[in-house]
């Protein structure tokens, strides 16, 4: 890609300052379809560097109970493209930080990803995760990504070897997301040994060409703490928000996602 | 037209592999393992041991008689798979995962199931094997089918109802995906039918054409050629791969009945291959019944094991390629075909396959008696009695 995109822009900006990245994730249309901007004002507000929008899909096999909830949630409000697009209309006149939609990959095959693509991109979406797309079967999801200054961040997996972890890099633009643990998103355990292992051979893989990003089960400042100073160059937080949200008065939604947020911000500034 | 064992797990363009990365490296195995399975002259021994001394096989290709007059036209054949241990095709797929799990050392085995007979399978070649199961079951079909809960628990597997969805199959394989993601070093998911991620839609297959293969020999043997026709239905299409794949490059004609629920026109059916389109579920591209979104529709079938969204990826190039005519079958047909085979013939058929029943009801008259059509019989009906009961009931009451 030729032009720096808003992804890559925010990690050489962070890069100056001696920051990490904090990339929050939340769901679209929920708790509802006005609530939803509300939390995104409140990440904004807190800190947050990239946020990553969720749009619900009816098999979220790569979701946890948490996330699953959402989607369910949402999709009963009757969540759809339209309100998807709508919302980041609104984030865009408000807000330069750099949007990334996480979907699955029949929500953008069935719209073609050519016109999907260039849709999301002129509504300004700055890359896409797809969980279930994988590096074999992306050759025109990434033609038309490319062709319309996407960036495409896929997942590596503790247990991806060396070989294929370098081909994934090669595909993978914007950031590279390391998938924590063994699970689904949301699954929180005490951080294992694998998951340090596995940060240490992604970066040393990466070799600081392509920031590496690490989620799945970061609930606390504390975990995200850990993970910043073994290396990681974003910490990913998205089912320990949506639970906030979950359990949050509409009235109190924004200070407390703000102070949440604030908290995460803070362990990826050094010093 | 035959494809063997497509290496980049493609049939045309569906199929593929659309999995979460943490699953690559386990398919990677699995495929691996499965190749060096396929043609080991071992595997194949222990293999059929199995399947002739514990399952039952060969199953009889049956002349039925009475239907056949019945009807007045075309011979009709079927093959009893309802006959196997179990009570449906099921246990030559499960026999067959479950022997190269082993291979493979794991000892903690997954499945999902809709009506039940894939995890009684599963639970039955485990328990025969010596492995641990564990079997996810949509929570609506939990209760339509309580008694395979109960037969599953009973030969050592634990069923986990799954809440999340449509709480029927489709949900029971995202969630026994998701304890693969999670436990994937130890263990192997046993998937039941001819649909997923690559390479289980052709290894299925392969487990299950067993079915094809036997129809050949035996029908020569009866009429020295192949049979004219063959039917059999299709849910995600294990039962329909197996009888079709042996016979694609023979002059049969085939055909593959799906549901049609309460109507084509309405919400109600699970008839994928006629009425949906092409998209991405479950790790596979292949034909889904799906809105305008690209959202999973919720489906309907009067049977649990074919109340399905998706359908096998070779089924959607056999259909796009025109060698296999896809039909469908209403909730009406289906129980007229149910009792017409009980009454005639004294075989109580599943639901399920009462949909291919249907269909040869439906074309038996205008074929000459001089042809064959060979009905595959996936399962037998004991599993189904009081839905039907049920659903006699209710339209007496409204006439």
């Amino acid at each position: 890609m030729s032009k720096t995109s808003r992804i890559q822009s925010k990690f050489l900006e962070l890069d100056s300052k001696n920051e990490k990245a904090l990339i929050a994730y939340t769901m679209v249309g929920y708790p509802n379809e006005k609530d939803t901007l509300t939390v995104i004002r409140g990440l904004i507000k807190g800190g947050a560097d990239i946020i990553e929008l969720g749009f619900p899909f009816s098999d979220p096999l790569a979701d946890g109970l948490v996330i699953q909830n959402a989607s369910t949630v949402s999709l009963d409000r009757g969540t759809n493209l339209a309100q998807f697009f709508r919302l980041v209309k609104k984030i865009r006149q408000e807000s330069d930080i750099p949007l990334v939609l996480m979907t699955y990959t029949n929500i953008l095959y069935h719209q073609n990803y050519e016109k999907f693509f260039k849709e999301i991109r002129d509504a300004g979406i700055d890359g896409v995760i797809t969980p279930d797309m994988t590096i074999e079967e992306s050759k025109e999801y990434l033609r038309a990504a490319r062709k319309h200054s996407v960036d495409t961040i896929f997942l590596v997996s503790p247990n991806t070897d060396r070989k294929r972890l370098e081909k994934i890099i090669k595909m993978t633009t914007g950031f590279l997301y390391l998938v924590a643990v063994y699970g689904t998103t949301g699954v929180q355990n005490k951080i294992q040994q694998y998951t340090i292992d596995a940060l240490k051979t992604t970066k040393k893989a990466a070799n600081h060409k392509i920031p590496v990003g690490i989620g799945f089960g970061i609930s606390t400042p504390e975990d995200a703490k850990r993970f910043i100073q073994q290396g990681a160059d974003a910490v990913i937080v998205g089912s320990a928000l949506i639970k906030l949200v979950e359990k949050t008065a509409p009235a109190k939604l924004e200070n407390a996602v703000v102070s949440f947020t604030k908290k995460l911000k803070n362990t990826t500034k050094r010093g | 037209m035959t494809q063997r064992f497509p290496k980049d797990g493609r049939f045309g363009e569906f199929g593929g592999k659309y999995i979460p990365e943490t699953l690559v490296p386990a398919i990677e195995e699995l495929e691996e393992n499965y190749l060096k399975i396929k043609n080991d002259s071992s595997f194949k021994k222990e293999l059929n041991y199995y399947l002739t001394e514990y399952a039952g096989r060969p199953t009889p290709l049956y002349y039925a008689k009475n239907l056949t007059e019945k009807l007045g036209g075309a011979k009709i054949y079927l093959k009893r798979e309802d006959l196997l241990h179990g009570g449906a095709h099921k246990i030559n797929n499960t026999l067959g995962q479950a022997l190269l799990a082993k291979r493979m050392k794991k000892r903690r085995i997954i499945a999902e199931t809709g009506a039940g007979q894939h995890g009684v399978a599963t639970a039955m070649a485990c328990a025969c094997l010596g492995l641990t199961s564990e079997v996810y079951m949509g929570y609506k079909d939990t209760i339509r089918q309580k008694l395979n809960v109960y037969r599953m628990n009973l030969l050592g597997s634990k069923v986990h109802p799954v809440k999340s969805g449509s709480q029927t199959l489709k949900d029971a394989i995202n969630e026994a995906i998701r304890d693969w993601i999670t436990n994937v070093k130890d263990t192997y998911y046993l998937l039941g039918s001819a649909v997923g991620p690559h390479p289980y839609p052709v290894m299925v297959r392969d487990f299950q054409s067993v079915i094809g293969k036997e129809i050949i020999q035996q029908m020569k043997k009866i009429n020295k050629k192949t049979p004219d026709t063959v039917i059999a239905c299709v849910g995600g299409g294990s039962n329909a791969i197996g009888t079709f794949y042996p016979l694609v490059d023979s002059d049969a004609e085939i055909i593959g009945v799906e549901a049609a629920g309460k109507g084509l026109k309405t919400e109600y059916h699970s008839a994928t291959l006629s009425e949906g389109s092409k998209g991405v579920l479950h790790g596979m591209m292949t034909y889904l019944l799906q809105d305008k979104e690209g959202q999973i529709k919720e489906t309907h079938s009067i049977s649990a094991g074919l109340d399905y969204p998706g359908v096998g990826p070779e089924h959607a190039f056999l259909k796009d390629a025109n060698r296999v005519i896809y039909r469908s079958a209403t909730d009406k047909e289906v129980i007229d075909a149910f009792l017409l085979l009980t009454r005639t013939e004294g075989i109580i058929p599943a639901l399920e396959s009462s949909h291919a029943i249907a269909e040869a009801i439906k074309i038996a008259k205008s074929k000459p008696k001089s042809e064959t059509i060979v009905i595959t019989l996936s399962g037998r009906g004991d599993k189904d009695v009081e839905v039907v009961e049920e659903y006699v009931k209710n339209i007496k009451n409204s006439i």
